[in-house]
Parts: C-alpha cells; sequence; structure tokens
C-alpha cells in the first residue's frame, strides 16, 4: 500500500538499528524515526562524526556501533531523524514533530525501541546547576568534545560510572573522587550470579579492567555512601554524605555527576495501553513482553533496554527477533525461515545476557533512591518534595493520578519521568500496597509538548513514507 | 563547568544572551551552555530557582531555553546553527509552557 511500512521503527539505538537492517533482509518496507540528528542511540551517539573526527573520542564497543550504523544505512530503510514521536494511534498512525511542524505516517506493525534512561536519583540539591547525570557528562564527551574544567566529583553505582571516569581520564580529565553508593550487602547477593556470568567472561574482563584503571590512576573511592546531599545558592558549591560509620563529611565541589543505573523508558508503551509490571531486580516498571518482543497490544513490539535492561549487545539481538517476529506476524516469512532465523539470535542473546543478573545484583541502588527523605524535591518540574507527597498519602490519597492531581507532581513538561518511580515507591512504602497495585501514573498523548497551532496545522495530506 | 578538549573548527557563531559565542557544528545548545558561565539554561516558573542541562538526552526539561526567539526549546535536541541567537529563560518566559498541550 502506498505510503504505508510494514513495520515503522521509534529509536536509532542499537535495538532499532538491528531491527531495521534485520527487517529489511526479511523483505519489509521499514520506516525508522528518531528523536536524535544522528543514528546509534545514546551508547553510540554522534559515532559517525566521532570515529571521523579526533582519536580520543573513540571509546570500546564504537567499532561494533559504527558497523550497524553503516548497516542500517545500505538497508534500505526509510530514516526520519529529528522526528520526536507524541502518538501512536491503533492501526498504526505514528504522529511525529519535527522543527514546530508535525507529520503523521502509517504502518502495519509498530517496534518501539525507545530504549532506557538514566534512573532519577533524587537527593536534596539534585535540581542546582553544578548536579548532572554521569550519562549527560559522557554525552558532552561524546557529542562536543567536552570535559569538566575541573575535577569532577562523581556519586552513584553501576558500570557506566567505571567506564565514563575511564574515558574522562583517557581524555585527559581529572576526578576528585567516586562517592560509591552500592550498599555493603550487594556483594554478597551477588555472589550467586558469578558462575553463570562467567559465559560471558569478555564483559566480565572488560570490567574488571576499567577498576584495575581507576585504582592505578590513584582516584580516591569512599564505599557505602548515603543521604548525600548537594548545597548552593544559584550553583553547587558542597557535597555532604554519610558514611558507613555514620559520620557527616562535607566537601566543596563545582561539579557532582550523578548515576544510578538505567530504567526502561516507558512512557511511549504505557500511553499505548502495553501492560506492564514491576521489576524488582531491576526496582524499576518494564513493558510485558513475548519472546518475540510483542507487547500486549497486538503487532506493538519492544526491543532493547525498552522493555528491561540488558544492555546494548542484548538490544540489538532483541531487536533482529522482533523484526523476525514482525515478519512472521505480517506473513513475509514461513514458518521454516522463523525457526532457522531465531534459534542462533536467543543463543547468542542467552550469552549476552549472562551477566545481566549479577551486574543488576552488584549495582541494585539502595532504598532512598525511590523513597527519598522529605526535604528532597522528587518532582524536578512543580517542584514538588517527598515530603508534600507523603503528606498527601498520609490523608489517604492512594494512587499516583490522585497524587499528580492534588500535589501537580508529574504535572510539568517532563510528564513524570523524572518523579513517576519515586512517587510510586513513597505511595508502596506509605500504604504497603506493591509497586503493581500501585502502578505508575497514567500517561497519555501528547508525550512531548506540542503547541495547539502545531495541532491545528497537521489536517494535512500523510507523507509519502513508502520504504 | 565544562572545557572543550579541542577549539571548535571549523566553527559557528551564535549569541548567548547577546554575547557572541564559538560552537563546533553538530554539537547542541546545551552542550555550549555549560561551557558559558553562569552556565544555567532557565529559572523555574515556580520558585525561579536557577536549572541547568541535567539529562542531556531530551528526558528532564531543564535545559529549556529560547531560541531564535522560541520559548521552552530543548537545548539537549537542538543543534547549533550559525547566527542562532540563544536568551537563558526567565520565569515570564516559562509561562508560554503552561498553555503547551
Amino acid at each position: 500500500m502506498s505510503g504505508t511500512s510494514d513495520l515503522a521503527i521509534i529509536g536509532a539505538g542499537p535495538a532499532g538499528l538491528a531491527a531495521a537492517v534485520r527487517a529489511r533482509s526479511l523483505g519489509l518496507a521499514v520506516t525508522l524515526l528518531d528523536e536524535q540528528p544522528a543514528p546509534g542511540g545514546q551508547i553510540w551517539r554522534a559515532i559517525e562524526a566521532r570515529m571521523a573526527a579526533v582519536s580520543d573520542l573513540r571509546h570500546g564497543d564504537d567499532a561494533a556501533g559504527l558497523a550497524l550504523v553503516r548497516a542500517f544505512r545500505a538497508s534500505g530503510a526509510t530514516y526520519l531523524p529529528g522526528r520526536q514521536v507524541w502518538q501512536v494511534e491503533p492501526g498504526f498512525s505514528v504522529y511525529a514533530s519535527t522543527g514546530g511542524k508535525s507529520e503523521k505516517l502509517q504502518a502495519r506493525a509498530i517496534l518501539l525501541a525507545t530504549g532506557a534512561q538514566e534512573r532519577p536519583v533524587p537527593f536534596p540539591g539534585w535540581t542546582l546547576p553544578g548536579v548532572m547525570t554521569v550519562g549527560a557528562a559522557q554525552i558532552l564527551l561524546k557529542t562536543s568534545g567536552q570535559v569538566p574544567d575541573t575535577p569532577v566529583l562523581i556519586a552513584g553505582t553501576g558500570p557506566l560510572i567505571l567506564l565514563y571516569a575511564c574515558q574522562l581520564l583517557d581524555a585527559g580529565g581529572q576526578i576528585a573522587g567516586i562517592l560509591d553508593t552500592a550498599p555493603r550487602e550487594n556483594r554478597a547477593a551477588a555472589l550467586r550470579y558469578a558462575p553463570r556470568a562467567l559465559a560471558n567472561y569478555r564483559d566480565l574482563v572488560r570490567g574488571l579492567g576499567w577498576l584495575r584503571r581507576i585504582r592505578a590512576a590513584g582516584i580516591p573511592v569512599v564505599r557505602n555512601v548515603r543521604r548525600l546531599a548537594a548545597n548552593g545558592t544559584d550553583a553547587l558549591e558542597s557535597v555532604r554524605y554519610e558514611t558507613a560509620s555514620g559520620a557527616q563529611k562535607t566537601i566543596s565541589a563545582q561539579l557532582l555527576l550523578v548515576h544510578e543505573g538505567v530504567i526502561p523508558s516507558i512512557h511511549m508503551p504505557l500511553a499505548f495501553g502495553c501492560a506492564y509490571r514491576w521489576q524488582e531486580d531491576q526496582r524499576c516498571f518494564a513493558p510485558i513482553v513475548d519472546e518475540w518482543g510483542e507487547s500486549s497490544v497486538a503487532a506493538l513490539s519492544i526491543a532493547g533496554d525498552g522493555a528491561g535492561i540488558g544492555g546494548a549487545a542484548a538490544a540489538s539481538l532483541k531487536g533482529e527477533i522482533a523484526a523476525v517476529g514482525a515478519a512472521q506476524k505480517l506473513g513475509k516469512i514461513d514458518s521454516a525461515t522463523v525457526a532457522a532465523t531465531a534459534a542462533p539470535l536467543r543463543a547468542r542473546l542467552r550469552r549476552a545476557l549472562a551477566t545481566r543478573p549479577l551486574l543488576d545484583a552488584l549495582y541494585r541502588p539502595r532504598q532512598e533512591v525511590l523513597t527519598p527523605d522529605d526535604d528532597t524535591i522528587v518532582c524536578r518540574c512543580e517542584e514538588v518534595s517527598a515530603g508534600q507527597i507523603r503528606a498527601a498519602a498520609s490523608v489517604g490519597i492512594v494512587g499516583p493520578n490522585q497524587i499528580k492531581a492534588f500535589t501537580r507532581s508529574g504535572m510539568g513538561p517532563c510528564q513524570g519521568r523524572q518523579c513517576g518511580h519515586a512517587v510510586s515507591a513513597i505511595l508502596g512504602e506509605t500504604s504497603g500496597a506493591t509497586m503493581d497495585a500501585i502502578g505508575f501514573y497514567r500517561l497519555r498523548s501528547p508525550l512531548k509538548p506540542v503547541t495547539l497551532g502545531e495541532l491545528a496545522a497537521l489536517d494535512t495530506p500523510e507523507i509519502d513514507i513508502l520504504a | 563547568m565544562f572545557r572543550r578538549l579541542h577549539e571548535p573548527t571549523p566553527s559557528v557563531t551564535l549569541t548567548i544572551d547577546g554575547t557572541a559565542v564559538l560552537a563546533a557544528p553538530g554539537e547542541t545548545v546545551a552542550a555550549v551552555l555549560l561551557r558559558t558561565p553562569p552556565f544555567h539554561a532557565r529559572t523555574t516558573m515556580l520558585s525561579g530557582a536557577r536549572r541547568a542541562p541535567y539529562c542531556m538526552m531530551g528526558v528532564c526539561f531543564d535545559c529549556l531555553a529560547v531560541v531564535d526567539g522560541e520559548r521552552s526549546v530543548q537545548t539537549c535536541l537542538t543543534l547549533v546553527r550559525d547566527g542562532m541567537t540563544v536568551e537563558r529563560q526567565g520565569k515570564e518566559q516559562g509561562r508560554d509552557l503552561e498553555a503547551m498541550a
């Protein structure tokens, strides 16, 4: 059908790119929409430009990323960069905004490959200029060749901290210290997953290499840190924290980078009505998908970190598997081709995920990340504190949507992307209900702010997106 | 707060609150804000507190600024262009966001 794709993919990270390449090879007409100006997602952000530029901007898995981006460019998929998708309607119609204008496209199947966001890390002062995420600093390194102009303080837990620290050292940056917030009990809990992780020993070796590099550079690491707080008037001036012994420490700092792992970007699947659940092993909400990545909404699949955190290698494989599933659903391939294509992908996926339970246990975030103290702002947009959420909960407000109406938490432009998990967790703490019973904010389109003028101008013929 | 490892070459020129600043093609407005004192992008509508780019990937909406006269632009998703004018967004300018769908 003219103007209708077989498969519309949203997101140009490892899952979306690999899905596009595989779907094209199976004969599907593919359109891929992405928010960024160039393919690669967050992990391989600006990879084409970086590989063409100075060598100190090249990192770990970049070669694999560049190969995938090149395969995607050559695949014949229609690529629409710089698009913010704000609505998907059954059938399917995809609405996306670019340069202040919206366009509508049609597809027979949808693959959401919108990946992950960094877990929000609320603590007193986290809204101050001078506090930002490790992921954000890494993006600045990747896209601007930009490093902190003073020795930087890093706080939190997770492999990204180790990777960024090494990349920063390689680039000539300086690190004042690392405040490790992983609870002491994580190590013991992680031990039992170590044997299984050996199936993917390459990742383990790489991680140990990062730890060695940080130790060799003599960077001070303080373990079992909790009760982080950032102080300052117009910008960060100092950081306070508590050590395992209960001692209160304060150090001056102009830049604090925080990170507590990543969580699936769930706004799109939730707005489209996909069923989801709380995943306690990763302490986050995630959409429920079957072995092909298909959600509870028929022909709408989710692949990559957006359906549960697994890392880039697993995301690529899940993207390919979802493409095979979509081709099967659309009647493009026979069952023999399905079986022959999917089996080796599944074997590789098992290996890629072998380290995941170990990492989840080792870097499990402490409880106060989910349920911070009363004086912590949880909703950055509307400046609502954890104390206000608890006060509302204590007078019998039972669900996230009522909290939103009562306190305005989650009502700002980020639509609960920063406060949602904390609000649900605080309600769980107050009421004793499970996270599944409480759920997340009810989400509605538009998923990104769109002006009324843009909506009014939408009454135009559908653009031709035939791949 | 941040510094570039290499001078931007080739470069484009944009203005931030009227001051000319050099940037490299392909980088975001938010990245330029983070190396241009006083580093923040906007002040909040409620308390007037300063906010700087936080997530750099389109999630947090703290990097909003006025770009070429358009308010509440996510500067972390906006690439620099030669001749671009950027203004840090104050309380009054932020009100527009309330009128958005």
